[in-house]
């Protein structure tokens, strides 16, 4: 059943009605994925794509039993929009936006953990490329022809090098079941660790494919996951070996400011923890596939 | 985004941290007219950069009349001051800060940083001050506080007091600190910065806390909110060919090496230069052109990285999702008539429009190189490196 994602979910786009959010949700729905409707205040009653419009989430959520949201609205408002839509009932947000201020995020943090467990909003993201279960739906802004159906989940920060694990794995014939982008904030939605525990529990993942980079706690903490509770076979790989202490590199969050945030140290936690690390970014497909067979002649 | 010690000591002292009393000097005459102008008989004349480390470079010095402000000041203006925290460049001295010495007793250590493991903002104290915190850190790391704020509270007096207790503060010292460290943490978060860091926090003869230094650096993503702390940006302490990439909307980080590379989002970016590397190359630079890159923002892209007088090769590496590849293939092929190259470029295209992108390459009659897979670009971009006289 994949996580996060399937034909089922019933998806809303905060920000249809923008250039950029309109442009993927039409993608979306042409990919089959079930948009029932958008959001934009001051365009309620009107349509887009085909769908209705709403002034608020809860209109939406009320209107069309929406279970997930994409945010694609600017940064200024963009935490606003995630706290919009957890106080809705959303279960699943993904929000793409890069340049959300960090104490926004703070806050909307803060925000999330004001619900009971059964209610809570997941939020993937920001700064990210979103999730898709190929040939069910996707939320996001990857171009979903180079994902092929299968087993192997994918979790990375960045969106681009996510790409390229799943056509390396493609050219291979691995597919997958779920690719999700963390996104490259130094506050995120959800961690490395949240979503090794989706696919862990996912009965059609059986592998999964994890891609990290210099800066932050993360990966660490997701080593110490997989080596205590997870049954499947984790394959990583760390980008940034080459890159120089206390530079932002692209991301907010890719910089290296502490000791044990480099990718040469995260690559060792990893590698300590029982965790196959990909030697190059080259590598992530053959290093998958030989995972892959080596757990079936087990 | 940072700022330069005597603008986060005015902003400091605004919200309640008590700062030496000093002047700004941009000559060497304003310098001893400072110090005139500020009375006693001992200065302490400090170069401002975008960097610390600058006593150990010689950027501070203690001076006791007025000739030897002026002096050591004509020795700073203009001088590009190496640090350890800088590049070989250096960064440029156009200003000096002149401050009353201060009578210091004790050096201690307080800054404010994002935890990104709590993900809220953190104090870190120690009792001991005066050497950059990763130092701190390795020698003495028992020294070390850690407290966190709850951002929907705020930091709280008890959190505060117990901070100052801990750092062995007596007496009225006790409501001076926690008056500072409310201070910092109002400035932190009103200001939206990322950090903000007094060291040493002195106490003085008197017994009295100063801020003898500060340092604070501000979220770039916030600046559209913050108006005044954006005016305080100084571009003479940014790389030129970084700041005059973000203006085109460019993320780069110049390096050492001789590839140029043009890539699309910043995992894939690393990862390049880490597989480069591995085939035996070094990276000139860390460059992600962005989403819906057009062919004008390639050939941005090109200018960027050529900038750089090291650069024998360009690697062009696009796996597009929200970019095209068409697009960027057209940005190529004019980047490489418009600016008359005659470098060995290496193209890699996958994704979005990726048949029409390699397409345009193909036709375009240019002696480009294209590349499959990530593995053979790298390999391709090393190979095609002029050879070195020997």
């Amino acid at each position: 059943m994949a996580i996060l994602i399937t034909e089922k979910t019933r998806v809303i786009v905060q920000g249809i009605t923008g250039r950029i959010g309109s442009f993927h949700a039409a993608d979306m729905i042409r990919h089959g994925t079930n948009v029932v409707g958008g959001v934009t205040p001051g365009r309620g009653g009107e349509t887009h794509l085909d769908r209705p419009l709403f002034n608020t989430v809860r209109e939406a959520v009320e209107a069309t039993g929406a279970e997930a949201s994409l945010v694609f609205v600017p940064p200024p408002f963009a935490a606003d929009a995630i706290m919009e839509a957890a106080d809705a009932g959303i279960r699943t947000a993904v929000c793409v936006t890069d340049g959300i201020p960090s104490q926004d995020m703070m806050r909307v943090k803060r925000f999330l953990k004001r619900y009971p467990e059964a209610r809570k909003m997941r939020l993937i993201g920001p700064n990210c490329a979103g999730i898709i279960s190929p040939g069910k739906g996707f939320m996001g802004i990857m171009p979903p022809h180079i994902y092929m159906p299968g087993r192997v989940g994918i979790v990375g920060r960045s969106g681009t090098l996510g790409y390229e694990a799943a056509s390396q794995m493609k050219a291979l014939g691995i597919g997958v079941s779920t690719s999700v982008g963390i996104g490259g904030d130094p506050i995120n939605g959800s961690s490395f660790k949240d979503i090794l525990q989706l696919f862990e529990d996912d009965h059609e993942t059986d592998a999964v494919m994890m891609i990290g980079e210099i800066g932050g706690p993360q990966e660490a903490e997701a080593a110490a996951y997989a080596r205590d509770h997870m049954s499947k076979p984790v394959v990583a790989y760390i980008a940034g070996l080459s890159a120089p202490k206390g530079r932002k590199m692209g991301h907010a969050g890719a910089i290296i400011s502490a000791f044990g945030e480099s990718a040469q140290e995260k690559v060792e936690i990893l590698t300590a923890a029982g965790i196959t690390v990909a030697p190059n970014p080259s590598a992530m497909g053959e290093t998958m596939a030989r995972v892959l067979s080596m757990k079936k002649a087990a | 985004m940072d700022i330069h010690e005597y603008q986060a000591k005015e902003i400091l002292a605004r919200f309640g941290v008590p700062v030496p009393r000093g002047g700004l000097a941009y000559s060497p005459e304003q310098a001893g007219y400072r110090a005139r102008e500020l009375g006693g008989s001992a200065w302490v004349v400090k170069a401002q950069i975008h960097s610390g480390g600058r006593g150990a470079a010689g950027g501070v010095k203690l001076c006791r009349d007025e000739h030897e402000v002026a002096s050591f000041a004509a020795s700073l203006f203009g001088k590009q001051l190496v640090t350890k925290q800088t590049d070989a460049n250096g960064k440029g001295v156009y200003r000096l800060w002149i401050e009353a010495a201060s009578d210091i007793a004790r050096e201690m250590y307080l800054g404010f940083v994002l935890d990104r493991k709590s993900e809220r903002i953190m104090i870190v104290a120690s009792a001991h001050g005066g050497m950059e915190i990763e130092d701190l850190a390795e020698s003495d790391p028992e020294s070390l506080r850690r407290m966190t704020i709850d951002p929907a509270v705020g930091l709280t007096e008890f959190q505060a007091r117990e901070l100052a207790f801990q750092l062995g503060l007596k007496g009225g010292q006790i409501a001076q600190m926690v008056t500072i460290l409310k201070a910092c943490y109002r400035a932190y978060r009103d200001l939206d910065a990322v950090m903000v860091e007094i060291n040493p926090l002195v106490i003085t003869g008197s017994g009295d806390l100063v801020a003898l230094d500060a340092k604070m650096s501000f979220d770039t993503h916030a600046l559209f909110r913050q108006p005044q702390v954006a005016e305080l940006r100084d571009r003479s302490q940014e790389d030129p060919r970084e700041s005059t990439a973000g203006d085109h909307g460019l993320a780069y980080v110049g390096l050492e090496g001789d590839i140029g590379c043009i890539i699309n989002g910043a995992g894939l970016a690393m990862a390049t230069m880490d597989m480069i590397k591995l085939a035996g190359g070094e990276p000139a630079n860390f460059l992600d052109i962005g989403g819906g890159a057009s062919p004008e923002r390639v050939v941005k892209a090109f200018q960027t990285v050529l900038a750089d007088r090291n650069v024998s090769v360009v690697l062009v590496n696009i796996f597009a999702g929200i970019n095209r590849c068409d697009w960027v293939a057209e940005g190529v092929v004019t980047a490489y008539r418009q600016l008359g190259l005659s470098l060995p470029v290496i193209v890699r295209l996958a994704g979005t429009n990726v048949e029409e992108g390699r397409r345009i390459i193909d036709q375009s009659g240019l002696p480009l190189i294209s590349a499959d897979t990530l593995a053979e670009a790298a390999a391709a971009a090393v190979a095609a490196r002029p050879r070195k006289a020997a």
